[in-house]
């Protein structure tokens, strides 16, 4: 990574990005990711004035060069900070990478976009990445590290990952991140908070709320939800964990959707930042996570009893602890 | 859509005209496997939505039908038949750009254009509401995220370019 031989501290210091969804209906998410991160000794950075990434489906579909405009002026933002930029969502990460790859690739396209961005002052150069916080912790944090700073061991908590479409596709544009057809790097880094990542049929189905498909026909988006979700009930997973505030918001609301159509799902959606956040010992509170559409007491329960016999144990630790010193 | 077709329906400029972006002619290396519309999940929900079809459709020509086609925005954009596609169809940015055709024709959903007008208008294509101002403060952050929303000067720098761009004149309601 060019940062790391420029400056070995830039690793550790990025801009952090917030897209839409994570701070105007997801906060939680928002407030999350900046306290995990804080804990694990990465500075996030305010990227003040950063817009929508824009809304892959809709942009890229609509015109590209009003595409790549906006997205290079989120990069150039970053650019300004010398620091790379930080994603929390699968649709940030994939509509900011893109653009950010072909920029680097394409001189006409680099060339196009940069004539606009004359007409606000701005101009880019090239020399930010674009990082997604699971890839980032994947490769420069490690579950290991991640491991040690655990409070509160998450034993017992059976979790479906979502690893959702745009962290992992199209690979030619992800580096580093092994399988697209098999990942792993999510699952290690939510068995290091002490739950077990286990795998399921349809693991790495869409959520279906991508490309525009979610606000345009809703009633079809959901029945790849629902496919999903069947799954999850049969499996008796605790809760569904991911990297996109999309996709949580498709299977949060989702559930509440076809709830009224009969169905009875139950379970809770975290971000990796909100599980890594309860680790870590935060509430379920704290971390929003009862701000959710879909809550279950039972999930809540397990966590408190999570936290109790954690705080037990530390008591039990520290007069000993105390001895030592 | 699967009514036989009369040569005078062909569109012998469309396909020069959808490849105007690198990469995009290898839609004619299709040899039919099926592989792309075999993964698709959307295709598994609703079977009138076939990748396949408009790439095929495509080398044919057949612009109006691709065109109007309202199943061309079904494609959730996960992605996974291109990452599969033997011959390394770009069938996603294919499709994309399909719709980028459409639009120029005036073919646009509403759900779409009501998703540009909130970016246009607030830098946000989801802008915060009453109830997340107040779940942010409750969470103890600011009452705004700090993006456009909390600098005005910085959505006009958005505004500004998304004109540049003529996205408002593209978008303009009806």
């Amino acid at each position: 990574m060019s940062t790391e031989s420029d400056n070995g501290k830039k690793s550790q210091s990025l801009s952090l990005f917030l897209g839409c969804v994570a701070p105007n209906r997801y906060p939680g998410i928002e407030f999350a990711s900046r306290k995990v991160m804080k804990d694990l000794g990465v500075d996030l950075h305010e990227l003040k004035g950063a817009s929508c990434c824009p809304a892959p489906g809709v942009f890229k579909s609509f015109d590209k060069t009003a595409w790549l405009t906006m997205a290079s002026r989120n990069i150039v933002l970053s650019e300004q900070m010398d620091m790379d930029l930080l994603t929390v969502c699968n649709g940030c990460y994939g509509s900011l990478g893109e653009a950010n790859h072909m920029l680097l690739h394409d001189s006409d396209c680099k060339d196009k976009v940069n004539k606009n961005l004359s007409e606000v002052g701005l101009e880019y150069k090239g020399n930010a990445k674009v990082r997604h916080i699971i890839e980032f912790l994947e490769k420069d944090v490690g579950p290991k590290a991640i491991k040690e700073k655990v409070t509160v061991p998450l034993d017992g908590i059976k979790v479906a990952v979502h690893y959702g479409c745009h962290m992992i596709r199209p690979s030619k544009e992800k580096e580093g991140l092994g399988s697209a057809e098999n990942p792993r790097f999510f699952d290690a880094l939510v068995d290091a908070t002490g739950a077990k990542s286990v795998d399921y049929e349809e693991k790495l189905m869409c959520c279906g709320a991508g490309g525009g498909a979610r606000s345009a026909f809703l009633g079809a988006t959901l029945k790849l939800a629902e496919k999903k979700l069947d799954i999850l009930k049969k499996g008796e997973f605790d809760c569904i964990v991911d990297a996109c505030p999309f996709c949580h918001l498709q299977y949060d609301s989702g559930q509440v959707q076809l709830n009224k159509e009969g169905k009875d799902y139950r379970i809770p959606v975290l971000h990796y930042s909100q599980l890594l956040g309860l680790a870590l010992g935060y509430s379920s509170n704290e971390l929003g996570i009862q701000m959710n559409m879909t809550t279950n007491p039972a999930f809540e329960e397990k966590i408190i009893a999570l936290q109790e016999k954690a705080k037990e144990k530390a008591q039990e630790q520290a007069p000993e602890k105390a001895k030592e010193a | 859509m699967t009514d036989p077709i009369s040569s005078s329906e062909i569109d012998k400029n469309f396909f020069g005209e959808l490849t105007q972006e690198k990469g995009l002619e290898k839609a004619l290396l299709c040899f039919n496997c099926s592989g792309c519309s075999t993964g698709c999940p959307m295709k598994d929900i609703e079977s009138k939505f076939d990748i396949k079809k408009y790439i095929r459709m495509a080398g044919l020509g057949m612009k109006n039908q691709i065109l109007n086609d309202p199943y061309l925005w079904y494609c959730t954009t996960c992605y996974k038949c291109q990452e599969r596609c033997p011959e390394g169809v770009l069938n996603v940015d294919t499709l994309l750009r399909m719709r980028t055709m459409a639009v120029r024709e005036g073919i646009m959903l509403s759900a779409h254009r009501e998703v540009a007008h909130f970016v246009l208008d607030t830098g946000h294509a989801v802008p915060i509401n009453d109830s997340n101002r107040k779940k942010r403060l409750e969470l103890g952050l600011s009452e705004v995220p700090p993006t456009v929303h909390m600098y005005p000067e910085a959505y006009e720098q958005v505004r500004k370019l998304l004109k540049v761009c003529e996205f408002d004149a593209l978008t303009q309601k009806e």
